[in-house]
């Protein structure tokens, strides 16, 4: 990589620039160091109630802690409305009955299942059951649904959705707003905050730097303003983190460069542990090339993938749900197509998705955003042609720990389920974990309003708003200081992008739909070596003021911390399951034999088979990672539905 | 047949070579066809004149820096040569951008004389005349391609954008959905599409002029959104808000905002609407369904 022309650069490091406050920029990096403490204003505020990531779980907690009556700070590093759930497309399902007679314990199996049976189903069970209500709100909040022509709201079939406990055929539950659904969430939601902004007041281009922690308490969180480049410390009993996924750790994504992880890397910091960072799912349909997605819900409306030779492939690899099986199996069919030497292309390296069967009516109906995307990115007309696909990282099933009303937890000494006091998370950063292994599409949407809901509701049964602030003592955020100014002066050799992008190029080629033992062991090799290199990181910028090069330091810095949970614990599953296939490893490996009658094996031992929750425990930043592990919990919350059993997986 | 039909048939491929090609596929494509598209080629050199003000260089004025990108190693928008400039050649370049997919908003600006936004505008390589980039007019820049978008949110923060119902206390949350026609959704179409990047408004005069007093174009398509959308029932005080001769009237029908909106919206035309309402050229029509009959 070429790298810095020193043309450029000499304008920059003026000895004649003074700062603000009359210091040499950057040119003495030694005295920047001794002299700057004064330019790092530290202000405190006081809250009830504080929520880091203005996307769509933030506000959803944000305006619901502010309805309870808490005055809540919405943090967030970009414009709420900029956030990425405005990316997501297809839909968020509820089993509303509007298109097909279906019921909400249908939903829990097929979330089950999709999550192959390593999801809680306690948590399951409060999403699914609360999933009618969260929509019917989100209509009341103004939420434009796309109509039926009675007047409900249209409902669009979408992978792993059936009608009777699978047997009944595809269902029609996932609640669409045309194909951006997750645009109108996000300005909806982003309204009802706006309607209480007495209480919730936002705080719009701030940089989270790390939570506060003491005594294994969350007691806040420290920020950076870029607008002025303050630093603010932010105080409060209670802490939501939703501050959504990681997918720009790898190359090509359907991700936004914000989606860096941070809160994964906050939690990490604080000694905490991450859930389940080796189910990365890759999204079937990201566009071939520009890796922007293409809604699950071209499907949904008779969309299918076709091969090099026009065959609809999908009908060998799932014979019942054909396109609209679930998202890691058609990921792998697709795969194994272009393997088979079936791809399309000069390269033979991707397949199509055809749509244009479909009435043009329909598709500017349906899928407006769509025909403008493939027109923009692919080049294509999609009324005409089909559009180039290949699976892309589309989103993160694990993330921090939490039970079934968002509370972080971690393990205690004798591995039972310790809360973290004032510390809750929602969203993508999370993992309750309602998605297991495999995230049903339209199941995220869904994630984000029904936890976002249930933090904000836990934290007004257990909290009233004006009980007394936490005392924070000055050295709380010491480190994380000390940090910030160690990378604002960081003059190695190493330019930020260049290690990113070695990154994003290593997960891409280490950890990708297949996974393999060797592979995976050069990759985290590779990633720890990257850590390393890291101490070396060159910033070009000196400023506080919008300095984005350091933003995307703090933020690569965050990306590694993700990096290294991702891949050391894809390494140690060892077994397939979900989006996690290893081709090494290709049995999903249960406590019984599921495939035959379960009656006279003998139950493995947690020790020995797989359906169980990695903890990945952070010790430093260097790549360092203490593997422990947590039952998955099969128990529903009460009698109204019964625990799904493990079964194969077939669709 | 199993799902895991793929794992299986390569469990069976003992192929080395085909396990080995598998990853190669999976794993790299994207790399190759994305990284090095068009290698070994004659470089195409593009200008890009950069707008740059950083508010740590005091008393500094605004300048234009000029850079160079090779087009054949860079993709096909100004969002990626922008992100090229910052990997590559000046890391202190500043600018907002987020989905890159047309759809969050955040990098709007000027570019080429028009407003839009850098991740949905493509680069004209073969043009040799440099490419100018401005943050959005008439904004206060916070430092180089960032403006200092405030005002603009407050006054979307003033429209009110958000459902109100006369009988809300009755109407339990959650319980029921309303009822909309799909002839009065299909008002909204065209309006609730806005991603708020402020394109629109910025590229208006009027808007230059009063941006204190006068909504602007996106505001104001937000307000009609609302003012028109069948479930919502508090239209009147929406648009009684609206009666002054600044908030709607400062707008003198210039349509640069449909012009210019990126997304292909018509403010101009909602703007319109508004006005009719409220000189009473027209009204709202009632729901065509009862929006509430399944609350009851």
């Amino acid at each position: 990589m070429t790298l810095l022309k020193a043309k450029c650069l000499l304008r920059l490091p003026s000895t004649k620039s003074f700062n603000r406050f009359g210091f040499y920029r950057f040119w003495h990096v030694s005295q920047v160091m001794r002299d700057c403490d004064s330019d790092y204003e530290l202000k405190d505020h006081k809250y009830d109630a504080i929520v880091i990531g203005a996307g769509g779980a933030g506000m959803r907690a944000g305006f619901e802690l502010a309805k309870s009556g808490f005055k809540t700070a919405m943090l967030s590093k970009l414009f709420p409305t900029r956030s990425h759930t405005v990316a997501a497309q297809g839909g968020v399902n509820a089993a509303l009955s509007n298109m097909d007679k279906d019921d909400w314990k249908f939903h829990f199996y097929d979330t089950v299942k999709g999550s192959d049976w390593l999801g809680d189903q306690n948590a399951i069970h409060y999403m699914c059951r609360e999933a009618m209500a969260a929509v019917h709100e989100l209509d009341q909040y103004g939420m434009p649904f796309s109509r039926r022509e009675d007047g409900k709201i249209y409902q669009r079939p979408f992978g792993g959705q059936t009608l009777g406990y699978g047997k009944g055929g595809v269902a029609r539950r996932s609640c669409a707003v045309a194909d951006r659904t997750g645009h109108a969430l996000i300005h909806t939601l982003y309204g009802q905050t706006l309607k209480y902004g007495d209480l919730c007041h936002y705080y719009v281009d701030y940089f989270v730097l790390d939570l506060i922690m003491e005594d294994s308490r969350c007691l806040g969180c420290l920020a950076w303003c870029l607008d002025d480049g303050t630093f603010h410390r932010f105080i409060a009993k209670n802490t939501v983190v939703a501050s959504g996924g990681c997918g720009r750790v790898y190359f090509s994504s359907t991700a936004g460069h914000t989606c860096t992880g941070d809160g994964n890397a906050w939690v990490s910091r604080a000694k905490l542990p991450l859930m389940d960072m080796e189910f990365v799912q890759f999204h079937p349909t990201g566009m071939y090339g520009a890796g922007c997605l293409i809604t699950e819900g071209v499907r949904g409306e008779g969309g299918f993938f076709v091969n090099s030779k026009g065959e609809r492939f999908m009908e060998q690899y799932a014979p019942e749900a054909k396109d609209l099986a679930s998202r890691d199996v058609v990921a792998r069919a697709m795969t194994m197509e272009v393997l088979k030497g079936n791809g399309c292309g000069p390269l033979k390296d991707h397949v199509h998705l055809q749509l244009h069967h479909i009435d043009p009516e329909i598709i500017y109906k349906r899928l407006p955003g769509i025909v403008t995307t493939a027109r923009i990115f692919a080049k294509v007309d999609v009324t005409k042609e089909p559009v180039p696909v290949l699976p892309t990282v589309h989103y993160n099933m694990g993330g921090v720990p939490t039970d079934f009303m968002g509370r972080v937890v971690t393990l205690d000494d004798e591995f039972k389920d310790k809360i973290i006091e004032g510390l809750y998370s929602c969203g993508e950063t999370s993992c309750a974990s309602v998605h297991g292994a495999n995230r049903l599409g339209a199941n995220s949407l869904l994630d984000l309003v029904v936890f976002g809901r249930s933090c904000a509701m836990d934290i007004a049964a257990n909290s009233c708003p004006g009980d007394t602030p936490p005392d924070v003592s000055d050295s709380a955020t010491e480190k994380s200081m000390d940090n910030f100014k160690k990378l604002r002066n960081a003059d190695g050799k190493t330019p930020t992008a260049a290690l990113r992008m070695e990154l994003q190029r290593t997960m891409t080629k280490h950890a990708a739909v297949f996974r393999e033992g060797k592979l995976l062991n050069e990759g985290l090799e590779k990633v720890i070596q990257l850590c390393q290199q890291f101490k070396d990181i060159k910033v070009f910028d000196r400023t506080l003021v919008w300095n984005t090069d350091l933003v995307e330091t703090l933020e690569l810095q965050n990306m590694l911390a993700n990096a290294v949970h991702i891949i050391t614990a894809m390494e140690n599953r060892k077994e397939s399951r979900g989006s996690h296939a290893r081709e090494d490893f290709p049995k999903r490996l249960d406590e019984y034999d599921y495939s035959t009658p379960i009656s006279g094996q003998k139950m493995k031992p947690l020790e020995e088979h797989w359906r169980k929750h990695t903890l990945t425990f952070a010790q430093d930043d260097e790549g360092c990672v203490v593997i422990k592990y947590r039952q998955v919990i099969d128990k529903t919350l009460d009698d109204s539905i019964n625990s799904i059993p493990p079964a194969p997986r077939t669709y | 047949m199993l799902v895991n039909e793929a794992r299986q048939v390569l469990s069976r491929a003992s192929s080395l070579a085909a396990r080995h090609q598998l990853r190669a596929i999976s794993n790299t494509t994207q790399l190759e066809q994305q990284a090095q598209p068009k290698a070994a080629q004659e470089p195409q050199i593009k200008k890009f004149e950069i707008y740059r003000w950083s508010p740590d260089n005091a008393g500094e004025k605004p300048h234009m820096q000029t850079y160079e990108v090779n087009m054949r190693e860079c993709g096909p928008m100004v969002l990626d040569a922008l992100i090229k400039i910052k990997n590559e050649i000046d890391p202190t370049l500043t600018f907002r951008r987020s989905c890159r997919e047309g759809i969050c908003g955040s990098c709007a600006m000027n570019i080429g004389g028009v407003n839009t936004l850098a991740c949905i505008s493509k680069i004209d390589a073969t043009s040799s005349k440099p490419l100018k980039v401005y943050p959005l007019p008439h904004m206060y820049v916070v430092r180089d391609l960032v403006p200092d978008m405030n005002n603009f949110y407050e006054q979307y923060k003033n429209i009110q954008p958000w459902l109100q119902r006369k009988n809300e206390a009755v109407e339990q949350k959650g319980k029921a959905q309303y009822l909309q026609s799909v002839e009065d959704r299909s008002k909204l179409d065209g309006l609730y599409e806005c991603i708020l990047c402020a394109c629109c408004s910025t590229a208006c005069p009027s808007y230059w002029w009063n941006a204190e007093k006068y909504l602007g174009p996106a505001v104001l398509m937000q307000a009609y959104r609302w003012i028109i959308d069948s479930r919502d029932e508090n239209s009147v005080e929406r648009l009684s808000k609206l009666k002054d001769p600044f908030s709607v009237y400062r707008c003198h029908t210039i349509m640069n905002c449909t012009r210019t909106c990126p997304k292909g919206l018509n403010p101009g035309r909602a703007i319109a609407e508004i006005k009719k309402l409220l000189s009473g050229l027209a009204s709202k029509p009632a729901p065509k369904m009862e929006t509430a009959a399944l609350h009851k």
